[in-house]
């Protein structure tokens, strides 16, 4: 039953990687961009949470209200300002100039917030919890995953349904062409990081909850992205969902066997599979 | 009247390979203007020049009484010119009609059902509606030229520039793009065609081009330039190396 426990939390755990790895999944899947700040990005989401909800004695999850489309414009901004004048053939410039992104965040957040961890309050909710045959599972862990399956199902439907999901999908098939068809492919990249960091503040607000949080541990959020969008494939957002979810298992049986293992057993779980499936789980088809 | 299109001593070179040279003409809206040259004379570029793709290193570019010579493919795109590509070149991983909505929604810029509706129509001129669910990305070679003319359309150009479009095509299939491109100037669309085809150039056009080495040797009434002796010349001597 021990085991089942931690499959269970694992699992539960896996939706919020999978919303570490939605956005990197998503820029990267429309403008090869990799962000290396990504990580940051989602701390700077929590913090700006945090804000929120001290400046205004919001709940959390209300804030997410405030943060969200927050996020969204410095995405826009970010993109437009900023990395679109790194993107080219060369794939060196946007990795150097996120990773110096990375650091200014890093620095900023703790100029502004300190080094302290912070958290944020969200009440009964933190500690609530279901009890089904055994199992206790807590209703926090539940709602992040309800989220992260939400959220890509969003995203799905916005890249496979909608106008702008098939400017996405041009502008990532076809640059050139895609100008040529009147598609303003700085615009439709702008857009494409503002969506990216609305699910990032999504991201740093559960995290926010769920654990406390300082200015350097963006680092580690980015690398259980990155995890989780190369085990479940490049460009397939389910499979980022199911990558999310085998990281998060792998890393609560580790923690089972030996609490130090928490980390380790999620990493060596990643090399065994990109050893064996080097495009992930599910590559999409027609890469 | 103001030309619809002005390019005005238009030039453009890469090192010492030269693609246009002062190169200048005017189309009056509503014409089809037919471009003939050797291989490598510059068409394709001119067509490039036009649509932003390349800018010119000296010169100016007038569209619907705009200079354009500075502005973005998109916006160009989206004040009405259209083009489609000698080298097909679909959105191969997305459907024909997904490709076809791009065009009517970005450059169109229609919407929803209006958008859905007129792609369908077009797609039914070009034949290709039978295959609107495939991916552009399996579609034979015939396929992709009629992609081509396809999401040019979609677009609902004013001005609709083909580039080799009948080259490849059987006899049969080029007397029916014929028929349809002859539909589409009736209503009004101003055409440039490059064609190796001329036999199909001049069932449409009411006015050719000759370019060769990125300059215009001759332009006028269709069948006037293709018998001067100089067009003759240019002419027989792509027969002898065809």
């Amino acid at each position: 039953m021990e085991w089942l426990n931690a499959v269970v939390q694992g699992t539960l755990l896996g939706g919020l990687y999978a919303l570490f790895a939605a956005g990197l999944s998503l820029i990267f899947g429309v403008m090869r961009l990799v962000n290396i700040a990504h990580g940051d990005l989602i701390v700077l989401g929590a913090y700006l949470g945090l804000t929120v909800t001290i400046i205004l004695g919001l709940h959390p999850l209300l804030a997410l209200v405030i943060v969200v489309p927050a996020m969204a414009l410095i995405g826009y901004v970010l993109q437009r300002g900023i990395l679109n004048h790194t993107l080219g053939k060369d794939i060196l410039p946007p990795l150097l100039v996120t990773f110096g992104l990375s650091v200014i965040i890093q620095n900023a957040l703790l100029e502004t917030y300190s080094a302290d961890p912070q958290k944020m309050n969200a009440g009964a909710l933190e500690t609530a919890s279901l009890s089904a045959g055994g199992l206790s599972v807590g209703i926090l862990p539940l709602l992040t995953f309800g989220i992260a399956i939400a959220v890509i199902a969003s995203l799905q439907w916005v890249f496979y349904r909608t106008a702008l999901g098939r400017a996405f999908r041009a502008t990532s098939d076809n640059q050139e062409i895609a100008q040529l068809m009147g598609l303003n492919r700085r615009h439709i990249f702008g857009l494409a990081m503002a969506l990216a960091l609305g699910v990032t503040a999504i991201a740093g607000i559960m995290l926010g909850i769920r654990t406390s949080f300082d200015p350097s541990i963006g680092g580690g959020r980015l690398i259980f992205g990155f995890e989780a969008v190369i085990i479940g494939g490049l460009g397939n957002l389910w499979g980022t969902l199911v990558g999310g979810v085998i990281l998060g298992v792998a890393q609560t049986i580790g923690a089972k066997i030996d609490p130090g293992w928490q980390l380790l057993a999620g990493h060596i779980t990643f090399l065994v599979i990109l050893a064996f499936k080097p495009n992930g789980l599910f590559p999409r088809i027609n890469e | 009247m103001a030309a619809f299109l002005q390019l005005d001593q238009v030039s453009k070179s890469f090192g010492a390979v030269t693609v246009a040279d002062a190169l200048s003409f005017d189309l009056q809206a509503g014409q089809a203007l037919g471009v003939i040259g050797p291989n490598g004379a510059g068409k394709t570029s001119m067509f490039n020049l036009i649509t932003g793709t390349l800018a010119p290193s000296s010169g100016k570019i007038t569209f619907d009484g705009v200079d354009i010579t500075r502005q973005s493919s998109a916006k160009r795109c989206r004040s009405g010119m259209a083009r489609s590509f000698q080298v097909p070149q679909p959105f191969s991983g997305m459907t024909v009609f997904e490709n076809a909505m791009i065009a009517a929604t970005q450059a169109g810029g229609m919407h929803g059902a209006e958008a859905e509706n007129y792609c369908v129509e077009i797609l039914e001129q070009t034949e290709l509606l039978d295959r609107a669910n495939t991916p552009a990305g399996g579609l034979t070679l015939l396929g992709r030229k009629r992609l081509e003319l396809t999401r040019a359309l979609c677009a609902k150009p004013k001005l609709l520039m083909l580039d080799e479009i009948a080259g490849g095509l059987t006899e049969a299939e080029c007397t029916s793009l014929v028929d349809t491109i002859k539909a589409i100037h009736g209503r009004g669309v101003t055409i440039i065609w490059i064609e190796h085809v001329v036999h199909a150039l001049l069932a449409v056009v009411d006015k050719l081009m000759v370019i060769d080495f990125g300059s215009k040797i001759a332009e006028g009434e269709p069948r006037a330039i293709m018998e001067s002796p100089e067009v003759q010349q240019i002419y027989l001597g792509i027969e002898a190396d065809g």
